[in-house]
């Protein structure tokens, strides 16, 4: 299953600069404590983790629960060296995997 | 009045006519929704990658190029949705943009896999919707000039000023007359239909003007009007007229 994500990051930074990535994800967050209007429990369906890896190294990570809201938005600082590609990786339950990749030009 | 008294109030009148003389946009009384919003919903607006609405907005993109591009080109977007709600010929009445994105997907997209329609409140909908309404942004919303329109349009604007539901209660009452103050903790704004459709905080989701009407009548304990009826639209398109100059925000947020 694939999620609908924004990733947004500058397209060209200085090296050594710090600059903001921001990555958005559009699931409803159901926390697993609500009940639906039968009564019934409704099944808990969360994105569990998200993890930020620029040329493989990991740059960022966090796990996230029940109380973050639905679409979240997660925004994280970054300083390159050098040009290469940034990978944000989203998983969830339900066997949710969704990757999305940019590249990042050092200027 | 003594002759000095008479003389300032000369001078007040005098500037109060040149100002109206003048026409000055800045004295427009009318403001959108926006401007009542907390800073950090208006930062949530201003900022695309951390508005929710374009998720919704790149599948509509995606959407509409595998859909419409055979017959719409995307630079004839512009300036369409401050149009809506406008008169269709082919089905001699008014539509919204969504109705006319339903109906022109009923009729031109027969093999859609996802069906001959599609529903209303669709996601599917929401994102060509809201594909369509960000491509008139910074257009002022311009109502069609049309004598087809007028019977509609009187139509929306005396269901404006009507009491519904349990509590009696018209749109008036709340967006005209008490608008910039208070329900319980959330602000009263003046009902300007300028960036439908928008993500509400309170729906964690997109929704369009309809959804946003008929929770307003449920508000009132009145049974709402169906999606794409024709006091809807009708109400619709008496806001547009209303909000007529004003400039379209689409995708907004709101609380």
């Amino acid at each position: 299953m694939t999620l609908r994500t924004l990733l947004t990051v500058p397209a060209r930074v200085q090296p050594g600069e710090a600059f903001e990535v921001r990555a958005l994800a559009q699931h409803p967050m159901e926390t697993g404590y609500r009940r639906g209007s039968d009564g019934a429990l409704l099944p808990r369906d969360l994105l569990r983790r998200i993890e930020a890896r620029f040329e493989g190294e990991l740059v960022f990570s966090a796990e996230l629960h029940a109380a973050v809201s639905a679409n979240p938005f997660v925004a994280f600082w970054l300083r390159v060296p050098a040009g290469g590609v940034l990978t944000v990786d989203w998983q969830g339950d339900g066997g949710v995997a969704h990757r999305e990749s940019r590249r990042i030009d050092v200027a | 009045m003594t002759p000095m008294l008479r003389a300032l109030g000369g001078a007040v009148l005098g500037l109060f006519l040149s100002g109206e003389v003048a026409a000055q946009p800045a004295l427009d009384p009318r403001r959108s929704g926006f401007d009542f919003m907390s800073p950090a919903t208006q930062a949530m607006q201003r900022d695309d990658s951390a508005n929710p609405a374009f998720l919704w907005v790149e599948d509509g993109r995606r959407r509409f190029e595998a859909d419409c591009q055979g017959c719409h080109a995307v630079a004839s977007l512009r300036g369409v949705a401050a149009r809506y709600p406008a008169w269709d010929g082919a089905s001699a009445q008014p539509l919204t943009l969504a109705g006319r994105i339903r109906s022109c997907q009923q009729r031109h997209v027969p093999k859609n896999p996802r069906g001959p329609e599609l529903a209303w409140e669709s996601e599917a909908l929401l994102g060509l919707e809201a594909f369509v309404a960000h491509a008139s942004r910074g257009q002022p919303i311009a109502p069609p000039d049309d004598t087809r329109l007028a019977p509609a349009r009187a139509l929306g604007a005396q269901l404006y000023t009507q009491p519904f539901g349990q509590l009696k209660m018209s749109c008036a009452q709340c967006h005209d007359a008490l608008a910039g103050r208070r329900l319980g903790g959330s602000a009263i704004p003046q009902g300007h239909p300028t960036a439908y459709p928008l993500y509400r905080l309170e729906w964690q989701g997109l929704g369009s003007l309809e959804r946003r009407l008929r929770q307003c009548f449920s508000g009132v304990r009145a049974e709402p009007f169906a999606f794409g009826s024709r006091e809807l639209v009708a109400l619709q398109l008496y806001l547009a007229q209303r909000a007529a100059g004003m400039v379209v925000e689409s995708p907004g947020v709101r609380p």
